[in-house]
């Protein structure tokens, strides 16, 4: 009985931002005239889900107490690569996809290398490490176009017999093939343990070299990933830097919402996908009570204020104020 | 003297200036023009905004914080000022301070989150951009505002009333000499500094530490929608996202130029060198006529090169 | 002693270390052999900390060679030591605040089945390893953060063995421990003795090495003194080996004299979150009056809440017999109140290191040298030049970082800092831990001094010696309440331990420690 108690704790900002966006949708299927269609899940998936893999991206570093600000530009990076290879037969597709999710890796190691082994500061370095992404995104589609495999696009960004939207289960598989066996990790415990006191972790004996290389490694694959979807959907490839800054700030504001603190050391991917999921439901609620679209961003920046206000809720418990001060 | 004066100059800084002396010779190989008194005035008057920017940003990240928020607050001012200038004549005369103030507004509620709710910088700043972005997109599509700079705004961005330097410069000389009296001369430049270094030695030595950080995002608020006025008056109008385009030269020109970004660390003659470097190697990038895509490339990497160079962070343990 | 010099399991020899300038260890000694405890002994800044730092890989010395089982080792980080058999519990916490007490516990090295941690196979672990160290309160699902201090440092034990090390080294273990804990900690550490393990066990506490203790090692000023078998020296040698030969007369005379007149400051009552419970107290202009017990016994958060820091305080403060609102530090250092408090730890409360010497010491003080919104830098450098020759600051010029300067220098200068505010009442929280016995002389004079020139003085100290020296009045606190107050002639080392035990008091015969220390050779 008391293990729940400390399970559910634990899990106290996950199981709000599930509370949240649950209610959210459930009022905006409700709304919606055509009610809950296999089309309108499959659209509300595809956007929630680009989101939620970024919003998994920017977790891991996060969670070291770092940051990573080019998620937005390897996202655009990898969908521009993905518009240029991934055409042609089968064989050539899945290499394709291989590919894309390499050149995720591998910006992930850049951005890992040097904030690690280069001891630049977590901020700085990826702001300016994500322009050199998204100069090579450029330089692969100087302008909008490009095509993909169409198959592949449609069986990804579609929707599986029953009205099941595809890319949740790639979400699904995602988080069950590469999230949870790192968070039972000895390297993902050590990206907590980093995050939580990277003084208490060197005492420890924990790799906290090793674990923070990796959180940045795998927040260029999961960009990556939602790279690739992003050209499933849009079958083409866009180097626009709006989009990758505004995926990069959204993804912070998932990770916020879904209950990480930006301190390091506690919440999890599970929580950014559903923080995703609040955020993209935002616009879909505004469609529906027919407010104009341009209300969008002052209620995504209200949310994601009123989210994290929330959080000073515990100044009130607090009975030393030197807790304030760092 | 001289020697004197370069040992107690921050290492980080010389490096600076003496990327910006190469990188001027470098670019005089290319073309005659770079050494030319009307090329470097043209610089610097676009130096000038970026310069009053970083003033601002650069008070918050020596406190350890970081201003998101910094681009769209850009854009406030250059189209709020625009805005009151369509509203008659007292509104075209107090375009300019009424933009000011609206920025102030925004870095005032920076500040209160950030000392009184505590919520990290980073995110709180985030959220007030997005909500600076929703207000003047809502701003442009209702009201059909004004967006072109009125008269005074384009003289003091673009004309060169005195001794032939850019107005501009003359204005980021003011808004310097007031930062750097601010820093070395008060008690409050004291505070700003040991609140980068220490805050809990700055709170126990009886120092209200949260009307600091509260007046640092507000003159940083100020100051970026200050420099989004003389945008509006270089381009002669306003546009939305207009700031957009800063925030990465921003934050790697008070870097570069040695503030660092955990606070406590810095001096503004650092960014004024860094605010210069990164509007040469613009200008430059774009003089050579890369493609905006080597530009990019070229941009960022050579950011990470001088961050690996002099940038980094001592170990720890 | 022969048996031990046979087959060590671990011996460290001529093993030196430096930081900076200063010296933290000079050819240092140390030999642990199976199955025995070996107390290190020595007074806090004699090296004891940077001996098993060494020993744990946290540091690495500059000198010297370590052997273990007779092979030379070398651990370049803590990772390797743990490796090697050695684990460490060190006095400031190595535990991760957001992860749970099970995660902690097996952080180094969890329990994996097909290359994942194995939480079940982890949560056995946890719960082995805290019924071992008699701690089956603390669940293991909890996370550390939620813990009070002296339970987390039970978990810190539990962790250390849960790596089953084959060389066990406490530093100040007990520190935080409530007595039923350390009466469990100790059976657990003979338990561990019996099964054959090392123990370098670090204390300042003479009773508790009496128990335990099978060999002795004193170290002091950073150099080794000498190793002996536990029983062969009287506590009395033991006492002067420890704290030498220098430390004869180093406290100021006390006034013969109680200062009268109407008390500078004067608390009833006060209360704060069940830590500290109706505390009285007066101190009048001219007294020092220090704060005794056992470590945690709420001290430091009395003069938190007296300060202003703590939220919730209840009962009545008066400052020159008017009743005051001390809401934050701000309003402490105030005119009306003239509070100052020297804070705890030095270097993240007290100081910004990497600022100037001029910055910190006019810090507390800067809306004195204001003119026109500007400081006035003349003002401003007579006086700090003042605070440097008064407390024989040494310090080269007032340019550069704090950070370069010895620990005895940095203390000085968050003293000068608020003698700059020119305060009338100075609390002090251990001011003297971790700094040289030089500075510690020139800072019991100036206490006195300051109270001479009519300052009210709460001084708190870990250290028994310098209440009996300093102090006109000591209140040993208990669990947060006032346990007992010695004055005059009561105030000895048997009083002092006996009531911070909350036993009775003892008689007065018998040779106290301390007047042995101090009494003439």
């Amino acid at each position: 009985m008391k293990d729940w108690n400390y399970r559910l704790a634990e899990q106290r900002g996950l199981i709000l931002a599930i509370a949240v966006f649950t209610a959210m949708f459930a009022f905006y299927i409700a709304k919606h005239p055509a009610g809950l269609t296999a089309n309108v899940a499959t659209t509300a998936a595809n956007k929630g889900v680009l989101l939620a893999l970024v919003g998994m991206a920017q977790t891991i570093p996060v969670v070291t107490s770092g940051l990573d600000l080019s998620v937005g530009m390897v996202f655009v990076l990898a969908n521009c690569v993905a518009s240029k290879i991934m055409t042609g037969s089968p064989l050539a597709t899945a290499f394709g996809a291989l590919a894309v999710l390499a050149v995720g890796i591998l910006c992930g190691a850049i951005n890992g290398a040097v904030v690690v082994y280069g001891r630049l500061q977590p901020i700085i370095a990826t702001l300016a490490t994500g322009t050199i992404y998204y100069g090579l995104a450029l330089a692969l589609r100087p302008a909008p176009g490009g095509d993909i495999n169409t198959d592949f696009a449609d069986a990804v960004s579609g929707s599986l017999p029953g009205g099941i939207p595809a890319s949740l289960v790639l979400l699904v598989g995602v988080v069950a093939v590469v999230w949870i066996p790192y968070r039972r990790s000895v390297l993902g415990r050590a990206a907590y343990a980093v995050g939580s006191s990277e003084q208490a972790a060197y005492m420890s004996g924990v790799p906290i070299a090793t674990a923070k290389f990796l959180a940045y490694v795998l927040a260029g694959l999961f960009a990556a990933i939602a790279g690739l979807l992003l050209t499933c959907i849009t079958y083409s490839g866009e180097a626009s830097a709006a989009i990758g800054g505004s995926y990069t700030l959204n993804s912070i504001a998932a990770v916020v919402i879904g209950g990480t603190s930006l301190f390091g050391g506690s919440g999890g991917a599970i929580g950014s996908i559903f923080g995703a999921f609040v955020l993209r439901t935002i616009g879909d609620l505004l469609f529906v009570f027919d407010m104009d679209a341009l209300w969008q961003p002052l209620f995504l920046g209200a949310v994601l204020l009123v989210a994290v206000s929330l959080g000073s809720f515990r100044l009130l418990r607090i009975k030393n104020r030197l807790e304030l001060y760092r | 003297m001289l020697a004197g004066i370069v040992k107690r100059v921050d290492p980080a800084v010389l490096a600076v200036f003496a990327c910006i002396v190469l990188l001027l010779l470098g670019g005089s190989l290319y073309s005659r023009n770079f050494l030319s008194p009307e090329y470097l005035l043209q610089q610097l008057n676009v130096a000038a905004f970026l310069g009053i920017i970083a003033s601002g940003v650069m008070l918050v990240v020596l406190l350890g914080h970081i201003d998101l928020s910094m681009p769209w607050v850009v854009t406030i001012g250059g189209m709020m000022s625009t805005a009151a200038a369509g509203w008659g004549d007292l509104g075209a005369a107090l375009a300019i301070p009424f933009g000011i103030v609206c920025g102030l507004a925004v870095g005032l509620i920076n500040g209160l989150g950030v000392a009184f709710l505590r919520v990290p910088s980073m995110i709180f700043t985030l959220g007030m951009n997005a909500i600076a972005q929703g207000l003047m997109v809502l701003h442009t599509s209702g009201f059909a505002p004004q967006d072109h700079a009125t008269r005074t705004m384009h003289l003091i961005a673009v004309e060169r009333s005195i001794l032939g330097i850019p107005n501009a410069l003359w204005i980021w000389a003011v808004v310097g000499a007031a930062v750097v009296i601010l820093l070395k001369r008060t008690a409050f430049g004291r505070r700003v500094y040991a609140i980068g270094n220490r805050e809990r030695a700055v709170y126990l030595s009886g120092v209200d530490a949260r009307r600091v950080v509260v007046a640092c995002f507000a003159v940083a608020g100020a100051c970026s929608a200050f420099a989004g006025v003389l945008l509006a008056g270089y381009s002669t109008k306003a546009y939305q996202a207009m700031g957009d385009p800063y925030l990465l030269p921003v934050i790697a020109a008070v870097v570069l130029g040695g503030t660092s970004i955990l606070g406590g660390r810095g001096t503004y003659l650092g960014t004024v060198a860094g605010v210069t470097l990164i509007t040469l190697l613009q200008s430059i990038l774009s003089v050579v006529q890369m493609p905006e895509a080597g530009r990019q490339i070229t941009y960022g990497a050579l950011i990470v090169a001088m961050l690996l160079f002099y940038g980094r962070e001592r170990l720890q343990h | 002693m022969d048996d031990m010099r046979v087959a060590p399991l671990f011996r460290m020899e001529g093993v030196s270390k430096r930081y900076g300038g200063v010296r933290a260890l000079e050819d240092a000694r140390l030999d642990c052999s199976r199955g025995r405890i070996h107390a290190v002994l020595g007074e806090n800044g004699a090296g004891k900390s940077t001996l098993i730092k060494i020993m744990a890989g946290v540091v690495q010395p500059d000198s010297g060679t370590m052997q273990l089982a007779g092979r030379p080792v070398v651990f370049r980080n803590p990772a390797a030591a743990t490796a090697a058999g050695i684990v460490c519990i060190f006095q400031e916490l190595s535990l991760l605040p957001d992860l749970t007490v099970a995660d902690n516990i097996a952080i180094a090295n969890p329990p994996r089945r097909y290359g994942l941690i194995d939480r079940r196979a982890q949560r056995r672990l946890a719960e082995a390893a805290l019924a071992r160290a008699g701690a089956e309160d603390i669940h293991p699902l909890a996370p550390v953060k939620d813990l009070p201090l002296s339970r987390r440092q039970m978990v810190e034990i539990a962790k250390a063995l849960a790596q089953d090390p084959k060389i066990l080294i406490l530093d100040e273990a007990t520190s935080a421990l409530t007595a039923a804990d350390v009466a469990k900690v100790f059976a657990v550490l003979k338990q561990l003795r019996e099964d054959g393990l090392a123990i370098v066990y670090i204390s300042h506490r003479m009773h508790e090495i009496a128990e335990l203790a099978d060999d002795c090692t004193v170290y002091r000023n950073g150099g080794f003194v000498a190793t002996f078998a536990a029983g062969t020296k009287s506590d009395e040698a033991i006492v002067e080996m420890i704290i030498g030969r220098e430390y004869k007369s180093v406290f100021p005379p006390k006034p013969a004299a109680k200062p009268l007149g109407p008390p500078a400051l004067a608390i009833t009552e006060l209360s704060w979150a069940g830590q500290l419970k109706s505390i009285s107290l007066a101190i009048r202009p001219g007294e020092v009056v220090g704060l005794g017990g056992l470590d945690g016994q709420g001290q430091r958060e009395l003069l938190l809440a007296l300060f202003g820091v703590l939220v919730g305080v209840t009962g009545k403060v008066e400052v020159g017999g008017k009743p005051v609102a001390v809401a934050s530090p701000r309003a402490a250092k105030a005119n009306a109140v003239g509070m100052a408090l020297i804070p705890e730890d030095r270097k993240t409360e007290g100081l910004m290191l990497p600022m100037s010497v001029r910055d910190n010491l006019s810090f507390a003080a800067l809306e004195r040298f204001q003119q026109f919104g500007l400081i006035d830098r003349q003002r401003e450098a007579a006086e700090i030049g003042e605070v440097i020759k008064l407390l024989q600051i040494r310090c080269d010029g007032t340019d550069g970082p704090v950070a370069a300067l010895s620990g005895g220098n940095q203390q000085k200068i968050v003293i000068g800092k608020w003698l700059m505010t020119k305060p009338e009442i100075i609390l002090l929280n251990d001011p003297t831990r971790g700094i040289d016995v030089g500075t510690k002389q020139e800072l019991y004079q100036l206490l006195r001094r300051l109270a001479d020139q009519g300052a009210a003085i709460l001084f708190y100290s870990t250290d028994y010696d310098e209440l009996i020296g300093c102090c006109d009045r000591v209140l040993v606190l208990y669990d947060g309440a006032i346990a007992r107050v010695l004055e005059g002639g009561e105030i000895t080392e048997r009083n002092l331990v006996a009531s911070a035990l909350n036993l009775p008091a003892a008689h007065r015969h018998g040779v106290p420690l301390a007047s042995v220390a101090q009494a003439p050779a």
